[in-house]
C-alpha cells in the first residue's frame, strides 16, 4: 500500500474505480436483467418494462418436461457430486501423501479435463458411450460429468490438504494408530469442510453444465439442456425463469461451499491473502 | 518407512486413474480410431482409411470456419486482455484488501450462472428493439441491427472469458513485489511507464496464461457464434454440432474435433514458451 503515496493522481485513480464498476456492471448486466425479466409480463422482453408478472413461472412451473428435466438434474447433479468427491479426496491425498514414478501423468489426468473444450469431450464421449452402449441415459451424463468435476474435488481438498501439518499423520502413527484409522479420525475430520466444499462446488458445475449432457443425454434431458431447446425454439422469457432459479439453487451451492471453507479455515485462508 | 505401494494407497490413488482412464483417455483415444472409420450407408463401420481427413481438409468450407475460429478466439483473446488489464489492475492495486475480496467474490458468481441464460439475456439487449436500441432512440439514434453479428459473438465470448481473465490477471497481479512498484517510482518512472516495465514484465506469466484461457474457451465455444453471431459466419464447433447431430458422419466430426485439439495444444505450447521466455529476458532470479 505504500507505493501509493507517491506518484499518485487522484482523476487516475478514480477513473480506474470508475473502470472496475463498468467492468463489473458488463458482466453483472445479463444476469441482473435475466432476473428483472423473468418477472415482466412481456413476450418480448425489453424496455419500458411491463408490468409485474408470475406468469413465466407459472408457465415453466406448469411444463412437466421442465419437471422432469429439474428431476434429472438433480438426481445426477447429486451423484456426481459425491462421485466425483470421492474420486477427487483419493487424488488429493495420493498427490499430498506419495511421490511415485509418473506422478506427473497421475496429476495431469487429474487436473486437465476441464480444459478440453466441451463439444469435444462431448462429441468423444458420445461416440465413445454409445459404441459400449451407454449413451442416451441418466448414467452417459454422470459419467461424463465426473470426468469434468473430479478435478475441481480435487483442487479444493488439495487446497485444504496443504494447510495441514505434515507432521499429524507420522504422529498419529508413532501414536499407534494404522493407516486407516488416521485416515478417519485425523485426514477426514481435518478436510471435512473442503469436502463438503469440493461437494457443492461439483454439484453446482454438474447444474449448469450443458454442452457434454446435450450430446450423450438423449431423452434424458438436464434442465440445461432444456434451455438450450428453448433457445432453439422460440424465444421465450421461460428462460429467465429457468435461469433465475438455477441461480437460486447454484448460488446457495456455492455460498454453503464458501462458509464451509472460511468458517473453520477462517483464520488461515486470511492469513494466506 | 511404509511400503509405497500398499492397499491403502491404491484405494486412494487408483479410483480416479481408473475413472479418467476408462472416461477420458479412452473416448479421445477412440475419436482418433473413430476419425478413420468409413460410413456407407448410413452406417458407420470399423475401418482404416484416410478418407475423412482427406474430404474435409479438402473442403474450403472446412479451412474457411477454421480461419474464422482462430481469428475469432485470437481476437477475443487480444480484446478480453486489454479489456481486462485495466480492472485486474485497479483492483490489485487500487482497492483495501476488504473490497479486494469482495472483488474477487463477485467475479466468481458468474462461473455458477448458466452461460446460455447469460447468452439469452444479451439477446434482450442486442436485438433490433431490444434493450441498446430503445436507449439509443432516446437520443435520436438508431435502430442498429446488432444481433447476428460478429461484434455480438463478441460480447458472448466476453461474456464467457472476461470474468476468468479478470481472475487470473488478477492473481499475477497481487503477487507482484510492491518494493519494485515503489523502486520503479523513487526512479522517477512515470506511471504508464511503471505499468509497462515493470508491472506486465512482471506479471508476464499470469496474463499470457489468461490470453490463453481465453483463447481455448473461445476456440470451443458454439453457443455465442449460433445464439448471438447467427452461425454466420461458420466456426468449427458449428461445423462439429451440425456434422454430429444432422446424421451419422461423426468420422467426419472427429476430423474437426481432432484439428481442434490439436491447434490448442500447439497454441498452449507456443504460449507457455512465449510467458516463460520473458523470464529469462527480465533476468528475475
Amino acid at each position: 500500500m505504500s507505493s501509493e503515496a507517491i506518484n499518485r493522481s487522484r482523476a487516475v485513480d478514480w477513473s480506474l474505480r470508475a473502470y472496475i464498476v463498468l467492468a463489473y456492471a458488463f458482466v453483472f448486466a445479463p444476469i441482473a436483467a435475466s432476473f428483472v425479466f423473468s418477472l415482466n409480463s412481456d413476450r418480448f422482453p425489453s424496455i419500458p418494462l411491463g408490468h409485474f408478472s408470475l406468469e413465466w413461472y407459472r408457465a415453466v412451473a406448469s411444463d412437466p418436461l421442465v419437471w422432469q428435466g429439474l428431476g434429472n438434474t438433480l438426481v445426477i447433479g447429486l451423484i456426481v457430486g459425491v462421485v466425483s468427491t470421492l474420486l477427487g479426496f483419493g487424488a488429493a491425498y495420493t498427490d499430498y501423501r506419495y511421490n511415485f514414478f509418473g506422478k506427473q501423468v497421475y496429476l495431469a489426468l487429474a487436473l486437465l479435463p476441464p480444459t478440453i473444450p466441451v463439444i469435444i469431450m462431448g462429441l468423444a464421449m458420445l461416440a465413445f458411450l454409445s459404441r459400449v452402449d451407454l449413451s442416451g441415459r441418466a448414467i452417459s451424463v454422470i459419467i461424463a460429468h465426473v470426468v469434468i468435476c473430479a478435478p475441481f474435488a480435487m483442487a479444493i481438498i488439495r487446497l485444504r490438504l496443504s494447510q495441514m501439518d505434515p507432521a499429524l499423520e507420522p504422529a498419529a502413527w508413532n501414536l499407534g494408530a494404522s493407516e486407516w484409522a488416521t485416515m478417519r479420525h485425523v485426514i477426514v475430520p481435518f478436510t471435512k469442510p473442503a469436502i463438503f466444499g469440493a461437494l457443492f462446488i461439483t454439484m453446482a458445475v454438474s447444474f449448469d453444465e450443458f454442452a457434454i449432457a446435450w450430446f450423450v443425454s438423449g431423452l434424458n434431458e438436464t434442465l440445461p439442456v432444456k434451455v438450450l431447446g428453448f433457445l432453439q425454439g422460440q424465444v421465450s422469457p421461460r428462460i429467465n425463469a429457468i435461469g433465475t432459479f438455477v441461480f437460486v439453487i447454484s448460488m446457495t451451492l456455492v455460498i454453503l461451499a464458501q462458509v464451509l471453507l472460511s468458517g473453520r479455515t477462517g483464520p488461515t485462508a486470511a492469513d494466506k491473502e | 518407512m511404509r511400503p509405497r505401494l500398499s492397499i491403502y494407497g491404491l484405494t486412494f490413488s487408483l479410483p480416479l486413474l481408473v475413472w479418467q482412464l476408462l472416461f477420458f483417455v479412452a473416448p479421445l483415444a477412440f475419436l482418433v480410431a473413430l476419425s478413420f472409420w468409413t460410413v456407407k450407408n448410413f452406417t458407420m463401420r470399423p475401418d482404416f482409411d484416410a478418407v475423412n481427413w482427406i474430404t474435409m481438409y479438402g473442403k474450403p468450407v472446412f479451412w474457411q470456419a477454421y480461419a474464422t475460429t482462430f481469428a475469432l478466439a485470437a481476437s477475443a483473446s487480444v480484446l478480453a486482455s486489454v479489456l481486462a488489464f485495466p480492472a485486474s489492475y485497479a483492483i490489485a492495486f487500487k482497492l483495501s484488501d476488504t473490497a479486494r475480496r469482495w472483488a474477487v467474490f463477485l467475479m466468481v458468481i458468474p462461473f455458477f450462472t448458466s452461460y446460455l441464460v447469460r447468452v439469452y439475456s444479451w439477446q434482450i439487449f442486442l436485438s433490433d428493439a431490444g434493450i441498446v436500441n430503445v436507449l439509443l432512440g432516446y437520443v435520436g439514434l438508431g435502430p442498429y441491427p446488432m444481433l447476428n453479428t460478429v461484434g455480438a459473438t463478441m460480447v458472448g465470448y466476453m461474456t464467457l472469458s472476461l470474468p476468468l481473465v479478470i481472475l487470473l490477471q488478477l492473481f499475477s497481479l497481487v503477487f507482484i513485489d510492491r518494493n519494485l512498484i515503489e523502486a520503479a517510482h523513487n526512479m522517477r518512472c512515470g506511471r504508464v511507464r511503471t505499468v509497462f516495465e515493470v508491472v506486465i514484465p512482471s506479471a508476464r506469466v499470469g496474463l499470457v496464461i489468461a490470453a490463453l484461457f481465453c483463447f481455448i474457451l473461445t476456440f470451443g465455444d458454439f453457443v455465442s457464434p449460433v445464439y448471438l453471431g447467427g452461425g454466420d459466419p461458420t466456426t468449427l464447433s458449428i461445423l462439429i454440432t451440425d456434422t454430429t447431430k444432422s446424421g451419422q458422419q461423426w468420422p467426419r466430426a472427429a476430423v474437426i474435433a481432432l484439428t481442434m485439439i490439436g491447434t490448442l495444444l500447439a497454441v498452449a505450447f507456443f504460449a507457455v514458451r512465449f510467458a516463460y521466455a520473458g523470464n529469462a529476458k527480465g533476468a528475475r532470479k
